[in-house]
């Protein structure tokens, strides 16, 4: 394991000076930010804020170069060039704009090569998260295309057999996550990308649990698009991006208008910039930019290459601690197999809003609830689960903290009996 | 264990999750209601006969956390029998204690259901506690208008 990582970084971080016995597992959710990134973003706002992209003073220009500078440094981070990252407020944002992007290209206003039709396939898997599911859902209403999945089995895992079942010659999306929120299972992606080549289909990643964790080339991997979010990478919230490469995006609709995006207007209509521009309709989340490419830096200087040996282990531990007891079901990959740094389990005998409550209370900061994976969970046959996820500064101990809790649950529900 | 956890899940909240009372059909009353906590998939519906403003039958069914289910099986014990009036009374305390983070202290009419006094302090539980009462509620202003 890194010796720089773990234990060595909660110094960084604020809130772990605030709560130096928590056992924050909930990185998944959103992670914790290092005193770096809340500087950066502090000092923009108390010297250089001004407005970007708008007026000739030297302030704008200024703060026009950091943000500017900001969008560089995380496409560089993710292996994109800096035209085919557009800023968004979340992940959740940047899977909308793809999908109403393409929901007007369908109804004559933009390029037709994103137009879908009648009887068109969007396809997707069974364990997405709801924001990489919904949109893809209303999309199908108002083209007429039809939505289909992957269906994953009782561990929650699908399979890229049962994926490629789904595509035909009228598959003209693909759909998925990197790295499940829930299971942790992680996708083939260069496999799906030759599959939905194979047929002309356009690929959406969600990055959001991959992009912080794991060393990502998105140019490498060959997707279409792809989408995450600051706040899980120890940015800050209300900003993410959304990644499209640059000729896709040039000519995808965009689904936001008004100031700022344009090149002219006249009464009846108006023209639209390239990307990135196109998209940022609008005052942009500028400080916030700041700070994520200050959580940029702090990731490029632990080395992702680092961050992900740091936390496959932490993800192995957090296995291991589940598996020896009795009455906890571990969700997603088998033991000793690959999967992003987090583990969902289901306690037999106690809800997971009772789970996580009983942590809380030693200080173990879990997520509960459906993850916004609502189909996933019904498919695992619970409503509920409890996750513990892992980042830069998770510790083994947090990993044994969190299998001596969950060993002590049961029998305080009374559900050992 | 920690005093705070303790408190929270008392026997008696334990115990009524495990052998919830006033279990039932609600459809086999005229008002009935549905209840869903979309956060963590907990729901409950809760059905009500009234009789000249008596409740006179009372049955719910559900499933969810211990806090949820014994909330339930509690409120069963405590508004089975009750006039409409008082129902809607126990109902609006009940609430305004668990809105109030602890601080305010339920009267003797809430019986057992004082213990969630406790769970008041858990803002994500609230909603937990809530959820047959709401159902409830809804029911009762329903025969009202009927």
């Amino acid at each position: 394991m890194p010796a720089h990582l773990g234990a060595p970084l909660r110094r960084d971080f604020p809130f772990f000076q605030a709560h130096p016995s928590t056992a924050y597992l909930d990185t998944g959710a959103t992670s914790q930010r290092p005193e770096a990134v809340i500087a950066a973003e502090s000092a923009f706002v108390q010297r250089d804020y001004a407005a970007v992209h708008r007026g000739s003073s030297m302030a704008t220009g200024e703060a026009t170069w950091a943000f500017e500078t900001a969008r560089e440094k995380v496409a560089r981070f993710v292996g994109a060039g800096e035209r085919e990252i557009v800023w968004a407020q979340g992940a959740t944002d940047a899977l909308n704009m793809v999908s109403l992007g393409i929901a007007d290209a369908s109804m004559g206003l933009g390029d037709e090569r994103f137009a879908l039709r009648e009887g068109d396939e969007i396809v997707v898997t069974e364990a997405e998260h709801h924001a990489n599911l919904i949109p893809w859902q209303r999309l199908a209403a108002k083209t007429g295309a039809v939505l289909k999945w992957a269906s994953v089995d009782e561990r929650g895992l699908w399979t890229i057999e049962g994926l490629r079942d789904q595509v035909t010659p009228r598959t003209r999306l693909i759909a998925f996550s990197h790295v499940s929120n829930v299971t942790g299972q992680i996708a083939p992606v260069t496999d799906i990308v030759e599959i939905a080549h194979r047929v002309g289909a356009l690929t959406v990643l969600d990055a959001c649990q991959s992009v912080p964790h794991l060393p990502v080339d998105l140019a490498a991997l060959g997707v279409d698009f792809a989408a995450f979010s600051a706040h899980k990478m120890l940015g800050p919230n209300g900003i993410g991006a959304l990644f499209g490469r640059a000729e896709l995006l040039d000519a995808l609709p965009p689904a936001r208008t008004g100031g700022s995006m344009i090149k002219v207007v006249s009464m009846q209509e108006a023209t639209f910039l390239p990307a990135p521009n196109r998209f940022e309709a609008g005052t942009q989340p500028v400080s916030q930019a700041v700070g994520f490419a200050a959580a940029i830096d702090y990731l490029d200087g632990l080395g992702m290459d680092a961050v992900a040996a740091h936390e496959h282990e932490i993800g192995q531990s957090l296995v291991e601690e589940v598996v020896r007891i009795p009455g906890v079901r571990l969700v997603g990959p088998a033991p000793g197999s690959p999967r992003g740094a987090l583990v969902s389990v289901i306690v037999d005998g106690v809800h997971a809003h009772d789970v996580g409550q009983f942590l809380d209370d030693r200080n173990i900061t879990v997520r509960t609830g459906h993850h916004c994976a609502q189909p996933l969970h019904r498919a695992l046959g619970v409503p509920s689960s409890t996750r513990a996820s892992a980042g830069v500064y998770s510790t083994p101990d947090d990993a044994a903290a969190f299998g001596a809790a969950l060993a002590d649950v049961r029998a305080f529900f009374g559900a050992d009996r | 264990m920690s005093s705070a956890l303790e408190q929270m899940y008392q026997e008696l909240i334990l115990d009524h999750a495990k052998t919830p009372e006033g279990k039932g059909d609600p459809n086999a009353h005229p008002y009935t209601h549905h209840e869903l906590n979309p956060s963590c998939g907990d729901e409950i519906t809760v059905g009500v006969s009234v009789d000249d403003g008596r409740i006179t039958g009372l049955a719910w069914e559900g499933q969810g956390c211990s806090i949820s289910m014994s909330s339930a099986s509690i409120m069963s014990g405590l508004l089975a029998t009750s006039t409409r009036d008082e129902a809607l009374a126990r109902i609006g305390e009940f609430r305004e204690m668990m809105r109030s983070r602890g601080a305010v202290e339920p009267s003797e009419a809430l019986g057992d259901a004082a213990a969630f006094q406790n769970t008041a302090k858990y803002v994500m539980r609230v909603k937990c506690a809530m959820l047959a009462w709401v159902a409830l509620e809804a029911d009762l202003k329903e025969s009202l208008a009927a």
